[in-house]
């Protein structure tokens, strides 16, 4: 009665696993598995023996133990007496800081740089044209170094300021730019309500994203009211109060005072130093990752067809609306996946901070941490770490982003 | 009605006048200000402001290079030329130490009486890369393309020819397994086979039988240590190697993103993600300073082929991307002729599928390069001397501290050169690629 | 062996560098050249000169040990690291010895797995600031902004000497000397500190030196000397010796000038006569020829000349001897006997 099923003696041969397609796969499987893991075993057995013969340990324990170095630009306290753990840390936040200023500046200078390109002025179409080619064909490494040394060489120094007849002097009487770096009014606090300026400054910025919030509610209340009666209610005083006052109230409470800066010994002290190795990464990164956003701008723009804006003024929208309404929807969407890797792309550069000297994540725990202690290996697993991680998130949070804007696909 | 006809044309021209020249404001250098640099007030804004900053950029640059001083055998010299010349405040550049110094930017410590070599390299790596940068050349050049590493190679290192003619061997064992062996034990054995016996005989016998050949006919150039190479010769053997080496490797890695094995598809990913998400800098660290914790015990070589195993890596993650693209962008209906054709996986992929992906990333793997070339300048932070890196060794010198900007532009125009090119090539295959699609 | 099987290939293209084996010394003269771990550049220590020879202070004692192993004092393949990768090239292997102005501490000695031979140049770590800024003394520098090189020691020793004398300051890590020279001129920072070789040689580079002006505070104990791996104890002595004999040379009289009339046949001084290996089996002992360390004398001279030729006050660098100077002369130069 089973003449059609394999004769039961038959059962499983071992040549199946080569031969049947059902089982394959699974081999194939198997075996990559089982080669990675001795690959893996092989190198961790040669760490450890390596690791042995240097007479060295696998330990993570020198993080705590005092760093003895100093760091310029510190976000959280920190001296030359506290642990190699926190010195990476500050590293850290200075790259965070860098890597968000630098993303930030880039986008703006590639859009108008994509945008200029574009211009029918023939001379601004050239200099942008020269500007993206120029930065995107040198290293950026060279840049860096380059514009580090022209800061350092085309601004003034403190010392210029000095004197009776100073060759140098302060914009307003509230900006010091030197070639140390750009000093400008702080803001303090007398009756600040918590100890720490951090907390001080997280209950300042909590309010004014409420405003924020609230203005975007008074927004989509506009909104809903022009739907249902035709007319937009006039609310830009509104927003504006809403966004201004409660800030404004609370920074008075605190007794919110400007620190400015001047002339103290050999330096300027007061107020917020920007310093020289900040700006100048900053900008080089900034207008190297700007050059390849200039491309991906113009690219976006040109892919939209010339259709899509003539169909807009044919709506009898303005060319501001036409932009806003069709045109950059539409852009977005090409233009943002390469935006990511480009966002990508500048944090994983700034790591050449080396070459100026900010001291970055990779400067203190990848650099003097490792130089002082010898532990190349736990360091660099950490940096790498670091990196990995914070790429991982930045591709996330944009992706998600990304996916908000994606054209919807019926 | 006719007459009232013939009364309505009045008049009818029978000569023509003489054709006039547009008037002013319609013609020549003016027209075209006016439209293209004048149009409207914002234009008019934006040209004057660009005017100034091309002005006074300029103004700085130009008296500087332009009044450069070329002859001079160290920086006090050439301080010395120019307080006569022009006077001590004066402020010129002084390119005597690129005229004195340009073939160590090249060529590194490369033995100046073998210059050619790295030279003639250069011309046959020109030769056997264009077969595959434009395929309107001969098909045959392509055997040629086979051949070069091996020739390339040898030139630049030296040592006797049975080395590299040792190690080609075994490829063509391996090629020789697959062709030959196949009818008779299967395409999976003859491939196993043909990873098994050259590795073999790489491992075994090569080392012995480039002993024997050496000995026997002891052809060969003079050895240079990769120690001896720096400079802008560094920055493209890195940068050359790096992309020729990564692209099997890239590749795979492609197919194994796009692969349906659950395991096989993770490694993949996660090795490209890690790659990609660390920069450069930390993995050139990893291959100067951790590099040797992973391999055997008294293993070692030289730092020069740890940096280009690591760069392999490293842009190997890249390329996997860029072919990815290029596999995602064929069309579907290719991969089911394949299937319908009865073709299995591999047999589809090296027969349908990848010769047109690759066509596609042609352009991709050109912008890869190019990122890499530029990246190479990072190995001056653990110590091997690349332009930047021989820039420093040469300010070092008794002769030359002190000197700065001549260096760096020097380096950054010959980046920019190379780099510009390269750009501009993979731009026209882009479109060419464009126009034969529609 | 197990090279050859492991990396039979790549031994076969000759880009693997020798395995480091336990005899450093047996490893060297197989390959037939000195692997000599250098600055990357670094004035008068060591510097590529136009034709792509190493030229230096340090490079010299590269030189003299070549000699003194292999006859030769070309036969020497320079490594250029960085203050970063310098420790991993030599613990790895990749170098037999590093000569890269390294100062000597206890916790690289110890806890880094090392073996300094000596000491080939006695420094300190020191400050120059621009004379207009009307400062006679580091103390003064309340609130300055400093300049130094990373990776080193000095940002160590740096954090050390204002925090003990509590007064602040602004440190700008530079990675290179050029360009902690290039922002300390823009006035960048106010003060440069390196060692104090290296602040004579970078003033010396200036257009006008005399604008400048190096504190009189040593804050710190720089020796600098060669080093070797932990664990081959006769290279160690191999290296130790080579250096000690270019110093007794000086001591002794022992020019390179002079040297070959002295060799020739023993002379009056037994201590010149068993430094040169006209008299006793010295050479034998570690395994080299009599003659080791006359040929270590003749690559550049002896301690002094080598000192005069490349850091010297003849040249532009300009350094005296200060505690450099032999012990007999009131310096630090002290070489054990050869005995």
């Amino acid at each position: 009665m089973t003449t059609m099923t394999d004769p039961p003696g038959q059962g499983f041969r071992l040549s199946q696993l080569i031969y049947d397609t059902r089982y394959r796969s699974l081999t194939i499987q198997v075996v990559a598995m089982i080669l990675l893991m001795l690959l893996f075993s092989w190198l961790v057995s040669n760490t450890i023996h390596n690791l042995q013969n240097l007479g060295k340990d696998f330990d993570f324990g020198f993080l705590w133990q005092p760093s003895g170095y100093d760091i310029n630009q510190r976000l959280i306290d920190y001296n030359s007496q506290s642990t190699h753990g926190r010195a990476a840390l500050v590293g850290i936040l200075n790259t965070l800081l860098v890597a968000a200023l630098g993303c930030a500046l880039a986008t703006v200078l590639g859009v108008i740089a994509g945008v200029l390109r574009l211009s029918n002025n023939w001379l601004v179409a050239r200099l942008m044209a020269f500007y993206v080619e120029g930065f995107r064909n040198v290293p950026l490494l060279l840049w860096i170094v380059l514009i580090f040394a022209l800061m350092t060489e085309g601004t003034p120094a403190p010392s210029a300021f000095r004197g009776d007849t100073p060759s140098a002097s302060m914009l307003f009487d509230a900006v010091a730019i030197t070639n140390r770096g750009v000093y400008i009014p702080a803001i303090h606090f007398n009756a600040a309500f918590f100890e720490s300026g951090l907390y001080n400054w997280l209950l300042i910025i909590a309010v004014f994203a409420a405003s924020v919030f609230a203005v975007k509610r008074i927004g989509h209340w506009a909104a809903v009211k022009q739907e249902a009666t035709g007319d937009r209610p006039t609310t830009w005083y509104l927003t504006l109060g809403v966004l201004i006052v409660p800030t404004a109230i609370l920074m008075v409470l605190m007794g919110a005072y400007f620190d400015l800066p001047s002339l103290q010994g050999f330096n300027f002290g007061g107020g917020v130093h920007l310093r020289g190795s900040l700006i100048a990464l900053w900008l080089a990164l900034s207008l190297y990752t700007g050059a390849f956003i200039a491309e991906i701008v113009r690219g976006g723009i040109l892919a939209i067809s010339k259709g899509q804006s003539e169909a807009a003024f044919a709506l009898g929208l303005r060319p501001g609306t036409t932009m806003n309404l069709v045109i950059l929807p539409q852009a977005l969407r090409v233009i943002i996946p390469p935006l990511i890797s480009q966002f990508l792309n500048l944090t994983k550069n700034s790591s050449l901070a080396i070459a100026v000297g900010y001291m970055d994540a990779r400067s203190t725990l990848g650099g003097i941490t490792i130089n002082q202690t010898g532990r190349e290996l736990e360091g660099m697993l950490l940096l790498g770490l670091f990196y990995l991680v914070l790429s991982l998130l930045i591709s996330g949070v944009m992706n998600v982003y990304n996916n908000s804007v994606k054209l919807k696909e019926r | 009605m006719s007459d009232t006809h013939a009364q309505t044309v009045a008049f009818v021209r029978d000569t023509m006048t003489e054709q006039q020249e547009p008037p002013l404001s319609q013609s020549g250098a003016y027209k075209w200000m006016r439209e293209n640099l004048l149009s409207t007030p914002l234009n008019v804004i934006l040209t004057l402001v660009s005017v100034w900053l091309i002005y006074s950029v300029l103004s700085h640059v130009m008296p500087w290079a332009v009044f450069g001083i070329w002859d001079a055998s160290s920086l006090s010299e050439c301080r010395t030329i120019r307080d006569e010349l022009y006077g001590a405040d004066a402020n010129v550049a002084c390119w005597a130490v690129i005229s004195e110094r340009w073939k160590q930017l090249l060529f590194g410590f490369y033995p100046p009486e073998h210059y050619w070599r790295p030279v003639l390299a250069f011309v046959l790596f020109l030769v056997a890369i264009s077969p595959v940068l434009f395929s309107s050349l001969p098909r045959k050049l392509l055997a040629f393309s086979v051949v070069a590493p091996f020739i390339l190679f040898w030139l630049i290192w030296g040592g006797t020819i049975w080395g590299p003619i040792c190690v080609a061997l075994g490829f063509v064992i391996g090629w020789a397994i697959i062709r030959y062996a196949s009818p008779y034990i299967g395409a999976l054995g003859s491939v196993i086979l043909a990873i098994v016996v050259p590795l073999l005989y790489w491992f075994v016998l090569a080392g012995p039988l480039d002993d024997l050949l050496a000995s026997i006919l002891p052809i060969g150039l003079e050895q240079v240590q990769s120690k001896q190479m720096g400079g802008f010769m560094l920055a493209m053997i890195i940068g050359i190697s790096g992309i020729a080496l990564s692209l099997p490797l890239g590749i795979v890695l492609a197919l194994g993103r796009q692969s349906d094995l659950f395991l096989i598809n993770k490694c993949s990913v996660i090795f490209i993600e890690v790659i990609r998400g660390v920069p450069l800098i930390v993995w050139l660290f990893t291959a100067s300073l951790l590099l040797n914790y992973f391999l055997p015990p008294g293993t070692n070589f030289d730092l020069m082929l740890r940096v280009i195993i690591m760069v392999t890596l490293f842009s190997s993650a890249y390329i996997a991307e860029v072919v990815r693209g290029g596999l995602a962008a064929l069309p579907k209906g290719q991969y089911e002729a394949a299937d319908a054709l009865g073709l299995d996986y591999w047999k589809s992929m090296r027969l349908v599928i990848l010769p047109q992906a690759l066509k596609i990333s042609i352009p991709g793997i050109v912008n890869t390069f190019i990122g890499l070339f530029k990246d190479t300048t990072l190995v001056v932070f653990i110590g091997l001397l690349d332009p930047i890196g021989l820039s420093n060794a040469i300010r070092a010198s008794t002769e030359w501290n002190g000197i700065y900007w001549e260096l760096f532009v020097f380096i950054g125009l010959c980046f920019f050169i190379f780099c510009f090119s390269m750009g501009r090539y993979s731009l026209f295959l882009e479109k060419k690629l464009r126009r034969e699609h529609r | 062996m197990k090279k050859t099987v492991i990396l039979g290939a790549l031994t076969v293209a000759g880009l693997a560098a020798g395995a480091a084996g336990a005899a450093t010394l047996d490893d060297v003269k197989a390959r037939g050249s000195l692997n000599c771990g250098v600055s990357t550049g670094l004035t008068g220590f060591s510097a590529p000169d136009a034709n792509g020879v190493w030229q230096g202070f340090d490079v010299a004692v590269c030189r003299a040990v070549a000699a003194a192993v292999l006859g030769d004092p070309m036969a020497v393949e320079f490594v250029p690291t960085t203050g970063q990768t310098r420790f991993t090239a030599l613990a790895s292997g990749e170098i037999d010895v590093l000569a890269r102005n390294t100062t000597w501490t206890f916790s690289r000695d110890v806890d880094l797995k090392f073996e300094f031979i000596g000491v080939n140049y006695y420094d300190g770590q020191g400050f120059m600031v621009p004379k207009a800024l009307g400062v006679s003394s580091a103390k003064e520098l309340d609130g300055a902004t400093v300049c130094i090189q990373t990776g080193t020691t000095t940002e160590l020793n740096l954090a050390d000497f204002f925090r003990v004398n509590n007064i602040s300051y602004e440190p700008v890590p530079i990675e290179t000397n050029a360009e902690a020279q290039q922002q300390y001129l823009a006035g960048a920072c106010d003060v440069y500190t390196t060692d104090a070789s290296g602040l004579a040689a970078t003033r010396a580079s200036f257009e006008a030196p005399g604008d400048h002006v190096i504190l009189p505070e040593i804050i710190s104990k720089e020796p600098l000397g060669p080093l070797v791996r932990h664990g081959d104890s006769e290279w160690g002595d191999i290296v130790r010796w080579t250096l000690n004999a270019l110093v007794a040379a000086e001591e002794y009289g022992v020019t390179s000038a002079n040297i070959g009339e002295l060799s020739a046949a023993p002379g009056n001084n037994p201590e010149i006569n068993r430094l040169l290996g006209t008299e006793g089996e010295l050479g034998a002992m570690f395994g080299l020829e009599a003659d080791w360390a006359k040929k270590a004398i003749m690559a550049n001279g002896n301690y002094g000349e080598i000192f005069e030729k490349t850091i010297g006050e003849n040249t532009p660098i300009g350094l005296s001897r200060g505690l450099n100077a032999q012990w007999t002369e009131g310096g630090l130069l002290y070489s054990p006997p050869f005995r």
